[in-house]
């Protein structure tokens, strides 16, 4: 099949399956699933379409949800209100760590992220509205707009559904733009890129703040879902587990990231009982991927389709 | 008033120890970043999972089989070095032709298997591992209290390092070293057996790291997760030294260390407010900074000092693009 054609059959599973999953599956089990593919979409934009291995993500995807939590719960906003200011914040904040770490790149890239987001990570600890090791609980859901009750749990997942989808679609369309084609140019030859005329600065600058800022409204939105915005998505661990995602779904494919996340989110939830192994799988996961599957599920299926 | 800037002298010269040997372990480990990264363009994410095993070896080693803390101190990097080995050949060699970022994920995937099977092992709650007799107590120097312990773990973490620095930069078998980082492919065609060097290389700075944890081992508790928090710190100096030279990496560690222990005793926070409190505009111009510098923050110190070298000096004080 052509790549058109197959993206085309891709998006209308993605509609149908997400329409049918709440019928299917557990509402919360989907919706988690939904925030976490928005995140590791929006995680890939960078690693897989600007080649910069970013290993801080959770710093957006926690702090968007802690200052959504505060505006919906100490603020009392309405909940779009505080997803967008739990989204504006992601943007703001991958402004600064953005403007910092693309100063280096490679490694170094890597290293600085993970450090700054450590940094955030002792901020959550430490700042009085975080609730620290708590976190922020009982964050209520609230009405949409003043009228949809979210407390029940279709119309919770329609809502998330209804931010996945659009939030997605941008990334869609970023990478299939004139945009996406420089930041692939500057992923496979930067400094051709640059001697193209290209400022790869800024490019690499947008491309890390619209990642940001997506990353920013999954946590926004996860924090509404499970009600609670806690360490857990500002810790390491998360930064890890979305590069996970990633790599297991098959960066640089569009919808990788989407699969990525349904098995990651799948062997957590099913995983629960075997306890510590979750890290060691985790971890096997990982080395397998590099070592022998670099191309990932949606990768190599990919080729598959195309002999 | 007794002190410096409102810090008791008991209280800075603690800190200013605590310091110096948070600064020692930095500086052992970053060493060992920058060897393996100079030659193998991997970042060891491992590394701290490899410091951890180091700690819990010697732990077992005690607990089991009565080894004691100088044994320790010679196998426990031995064994370490030597899975270390083990693990360039049979996964981390497989790498060296693929993009960087490779070698930093598999390290991590390592990481999070080292480190979840010790978890699930041991717990997470950790073992104390007794000061052995030789070094326990210490000397009350009428200002402070100075503890043995501490004295001979910068004094042995300061040997290691200007001994694998002197190994590398003045004798023939460091020069083969530099050789490699420079040129590996040259080097090979003067007859230089490279990849046999490349695991030696991987498995000292393995030991390196095993070492420290064994040193480690009686000041903090030994437990799982003692390696990944070090690890990410360690990262930012790494940043902020560059890893183009073994030096830097050791002058770093230390200095940070240091600065880290100032701004722990409050002396900085003390100093800026008795500076600028009075003056009305300056005064909350520089709250926000004074806030960073707070003993509250030490935590970030060397995350900020890492963001400010980012803004002047990209490369890190001792680091060349590359």
């Amino acid at each position: 099949m052509p790549p058109l054609k197959m993206n085309a059959v891709a998006w209308g599973l993605l509609v149908v399956a997400g329409l049918a999953a709440p019928f299917l599956v557990y509402p919360v089990f989907a919706m988690k699933i939904l925030c976490l593919a928005l995140f590791a979409c929006a995680f890939n934009l960078l690693l897989g379409y600007t080649g910069l291995l970013s290993f801080g993500h959770a710093a957006f995807l926690g702090t968007a949800g802690y200052v959504t939590g505060h505006t919906v719960k100490v603020l009392g906003f309405q909940p779009e209100i505080g997803i967008l200011a739990g989204t504006a914040t992601a943007a703001a904040l991958g402004y600064v760590i953005g403007s910092l770490a693309i100063r280096r790149s490679g490694i170094y890239f890597a290293m600085i992220t993970l450090a700054l987001a450590q940094m955030v990570y002792f901020m959550s600890l430490q700042m009085p509205f975080t609730g620290g090791e708590d976190g922020l609980q009982g964050v209520p859901r609230g009405k949409l707009f003043g009228m949809i009750d979210l407390l029940h749990p279709l119309y919770m997942y329609y809502f998330v559904f209804a931010i996945f989808l659009p939030g997605f679609w941008v990334i869609y369309r970023t990478i299939h733009s004139p945009f996406g084609q420089v930041l692939k140019a500057i992923r496979e030859n930067e400094p051709r890129a640059i001697s193209l005329g290209y400022d790869v600065e800024k490019y690499k600058l947008t491309a890390f703040v619209l990642s940001a800022a997506l990353s920013g409204l999954a946590g926004a939105t996860k924090t509404l879902v499970f009600q609670l915005a806690s360490l857990t998505d500002v810790h390491w661990h998360m930064s890890g587990e979305v590069v996970l995602m990633t790599l297991l779904g098959g960066m640089g494919t569009v919808f990788g990231p989407i699969v990525g996340a349904i098995v990651v989110v799948s062997l957590q939830n099913y995983g629960a009982n075997i306890g510590e192994w979750v890290i060691v799988i985790t971890g096997t996961i990982f080395v397998i991927c590099v070592l022998a599957f670099r191309r990932g599920i949606v990768g190599e299926l990919a080729i598959l389709f195309k002999r | 008033m007794t002190g410096i800037f409102g810090v008791s002298i008991q209280g800075l010269f603690g800190q200013l120890l605590v310091g110096l040997l948070n600064g020692s372990f930095y500086a052992i480990l970053s060493l060992g970043l920058a060897i393996i990264f100079g030659l193998l363009n991997i970042i060891n994410f491992a590394h701290g999972a490899q410091y951890m095993m180091g700690a819990f070896l010697a732990w077992i080693g005690m607990r089991y089989l009565g080894v004691n803390y100088w044994w320790a101190l010679l196998l426990s990097p031995l064994l370490v070095g030597a899975f270390g080995m083990l693990l360039e050949r049979g996964m981390l060699k497989k790498l060296y032709k693929l993009d960087h970022l490779y070698g930093l994920l598999l390290t991590f995937g390592l990481a999070l298997i080292i480190e979840g099977l010790f978890r699930y092992r041991f717990g997470i709650s950790g073992e104390s591992y007794p000061v052995t007799e030789l070094l326990a107590g210490g000397k009350n120097l009428g200002f402070m209290f100075l503890p043995k312990y501490r004295v001979w773990v910068v004094a042995a973490s300061l040997v290691v390092c200007f001994g694998t620095w002197f190994v590398i930069e003045r004798t023939k078998l460091g020069s083969y070293l530099r050789a490699g980082t420079e040129n590996p492919q040259l080097l090979q065609a003067f007859g230089v057996n490279v990849p046999l060097m490349i695991t030696l290389t991987y498995g000292y700075g393995v030991a390196l790291a095993a070492f420290a944890g064994v040193l480690a081992a009686p000041i903090f508790n030994v437990n799982p997760v003692m390696g990944s928090n070090l690890i990410i710190v360690v990262f930012a100096v790494v940043v902020v030294g560059g890893m183009g030279s073994i030096m830097g990496s050791i002058v770093t560690g230390i200095g940070l260390g240091l600065i880290e222990g100032i701004v722990k005793s409050g002396m900085i926070a003390n100093l800026l407010s008795s500076a600028f409190d009075s003056v009305p505009v300056a005064g909350s111009i520089v709250y926000p900074i004074k806030l960073l510098l707070s003993p509250e923050a030490s935590a970030v110190t060397i995350f900020v000092i890492m963001a400010i070298v980012l803004l002047v000096r990209p490369a890190g004080l001792f680091g060349r693009e590359r």
